[in-house]
């Protein structure tokens, strides 16, 4: 659990954090979300510790990151940024284990645990382990920006921005990455970004900030449904209010059990915009559903979208 | 990457050429004679080549040495928080030691230091000073930001910043300049010569007050091919520095 406790900080007395309060539960993937100059990046460096607070306070797991040396800080809380950062004179191995090896972990135990890593973000760690970065793909390199940050097994990863320069197609696998590492390992994660989209598909609980200041907090679905302010239904809705809601809930609530339709049959698991986006390719108003296992399951209908 | 020994390394062919000469000019004392008739003798020989050559290598490491490690401890000082302020200051001394002429320095530092190599060494080491600082900086300041931050965020101690990422990145950079101060300084020792100290410069001055040109061509070609030499063999360090590090992320 990392709570921030009326968190303020100033730079050059203008006010750029003021009065944040929050409360990451463990195992969320919060987002926090705002437009440039939000505060959303100083909030993030704040936890650990990479920009000093001015009043308030920051604790995680009940103990105040003051209390901690930093570095002995952020060597338990994992870090991965925009630009990514790799040390460009160490191998792939070196850089993973930039933290255990601040640790003095045994170098077996290092060793496997890059394998593991590798693994775990689908690189062959037996042809990329003694890479270089400047051998690597722009992805390529932040997987091992996130594997480096996951390597000591962190309590919590911090995350800035992360995939905001990579192209789209890359994106997506690395948000697929993400989400399933941390569906698979349960790690808190604060993740920092201006993209609706990648904090929609992404969080299970948003911060939206404002000038410093928390506008609002909630699930994406009370954001979409529910938000707090003018500037929130701006920021998460522009035009595209509706299809984000449709992205965000599973075609199995709304379906209609039992009835058939002609066509291929999509995975109740998908979203009702996949469902409404079948429909626009098939001209048609009704597709089948199946359960994972491929077995149809029932139908869905642009009616039942709009319900 | 081309090993050392390589038959078609230049470097090979040069180290050869300047060995042979540091040690043969003596053979070679018939033709000086046929060229240059009436000089007696025609090769310089109050002192052996290789003597010179020791002395003179040995003033140029001893200065160049010093300059490298109080370049380098200055750059990293005035790159650190705590320095920055200071950062501005110490190029304008690097920069106003190098317009101080070195045989202006001789000429001060002899009344101080007397007669012989100490005057030489001051003079090298001040004048060596400014590529080495003004290269550590541009090195130390050419660290990626993104790397020094994730580093940072990652809990790397300031001394461990320092020892793991800036000076290994910072390194060719670095290296660069130490190797101009050190080809200047070989070329510039020769002018020790004229205070007390011995180096390959002695057989130049020498020929030059008594009129005897041969000296005068063995002295500046045994300085000229020993600083090339030391020219390339810094190219093989840096070479050897950069790979596979310093490529530039894709």
């Amino acid at each position: 659990m990392i709570e921030l406790d009326h968190v303020r900080k100033q730079y050059d007395g203008k006010a750029v954090v003021e009065d944040l309060s929050l409360t990451v539960p463990d195992g969320a993937f919060c987002v926090l979300l705002g437009p440039s100059g939000c505060g959303k990046s100083t909030t993030l460096r704040m936890i650990n510790r990479l920009v000093p607070f001015d009043g308030g306070a920051i604790r995680i797991a009940g103990e105040d990151v003051r209390a901690v040396p930093p570095e002995a800080l952020r060597r338990r809380i994992g870090y991965a940024i925009q630009s990514i950062g790799l040390f460009p004179h160490w191998h792939v191995e070196d850089n993973i284990a930039t933290v255990p090896r601040l640790l003095n972990w045994p170098r077996a135990r290092i060793r496997d645990r890059v394998t593991e890593l590798l693994e775990l973000l689908r690189l062959d760690p037996e042809s990329y382990r003694h890479k270089y970065p400047h051998q690597l793909s722009g992805g390529e390199q932040q997987r091992i920006g996130v594997a480096r940050a996951l390597a000591a097994d962190p309590e919590l990863l911090l995350m800035d921005e992360p995939f905001g320069a990579v192209d789209p197609i890359t994106r997506d696998a690395l948000q697929s990455e993400i989400a399933r590492i941390h569906a698979a390992t349960k790690k808190t994660i604060v993740f920092v970004t201006h993209d609706i989209e990648e904090a929609l598909r992404l969080a299970t609980v948003i911060a939206i900030l404002e000038r410093g200041r928390l506008a609002q907090w909630g699930t994406p679905l009370d954001i979409l449904e529910q938000p707090a302010s003018g500037f929130v239904r701006d920021f998460v809705g522009g035009d595209g209010s509706g299809l984000k809601l449709l992205g965000l809930r599973k075609i199995a609530e709304r379906m209609r059990p039992g009835e058939t339709a002609a066509g291929e049959p999509l995975s109740a698991e998908a979203s009702l915009r996949d469902a409404l986006a079948a429909m626009t390719e098939r001209h048609t108003d009704r597709v089948p559903v199946a359960d994972t296992g491929g077995n149809p399951i029932g139908i869905i209908t642009l009616a039942d979208l709009v319900r | 990457m081309q090993p050392l020994h390589s038959i078609a390394s230049p470097a090979l062919w040069v180290a050869v050429l300047f060995v042979a000469l540091l040690f043969g000019m003596p053979q070679l004392a018939p033709a000086f004679e046929l060229s240059f008739p009436g000089v007696t003798p025609a090769v310089f020989e109050r002192s052996s080549f290789f003597a010179l050559w020791l002395s003179h290598a040995g003033l140029v490491l001893v200065a160049g040495g010093a300059a490298t490690i109080l370049g380098i401890a200055l750059a990293v000082f005035v790159t650190r928080p705590i320095g920055h302020d200071f950062r501005a200051l110490v190029s304008t001394l690097a920069a106003v030691g190098q317009t101080f002429p070195p045989a202006a320095v001789l000429a001060l530092a002899v009344p101080a230091l007397g007669f012989g190599p100490r005057p030489t060494i001051v003079a090298l080491f001040i004048y060596g000073l400014l590529p080495i600082i003004e290269n550590a900086i541009a090195g130390l300041e050419g660290v990626p930001a993104a790397t020094r931050e994730a580093a940072r965020g990652m809990g790397l101690s300031a001394w461990q910043m320092l020892r793991d990422v800036d000076l290994p990145l910072a390194a060719p950079v670095i290296l660069a300049g130490v190797r101009v101060s050190v080809t200047i300084a070989i070329g510039t020792a020769t002018i020790g010569s004229t205070v007390g100290a011995l180096t390959l410069g002695t057989p130049i001055f020498d020929g030059l007050a008594g009129n005897k040109l041969p000296f005068v061509i063995q002295g500046a070609v045994l300085v000229a091919l020993f600083a090339i030499l030391t020219d390339m063999l810094f190219a093989r360090l840096e070479h050897w520095l950069q790979a596979p590090a310093a490529q530039p992320l894709v």
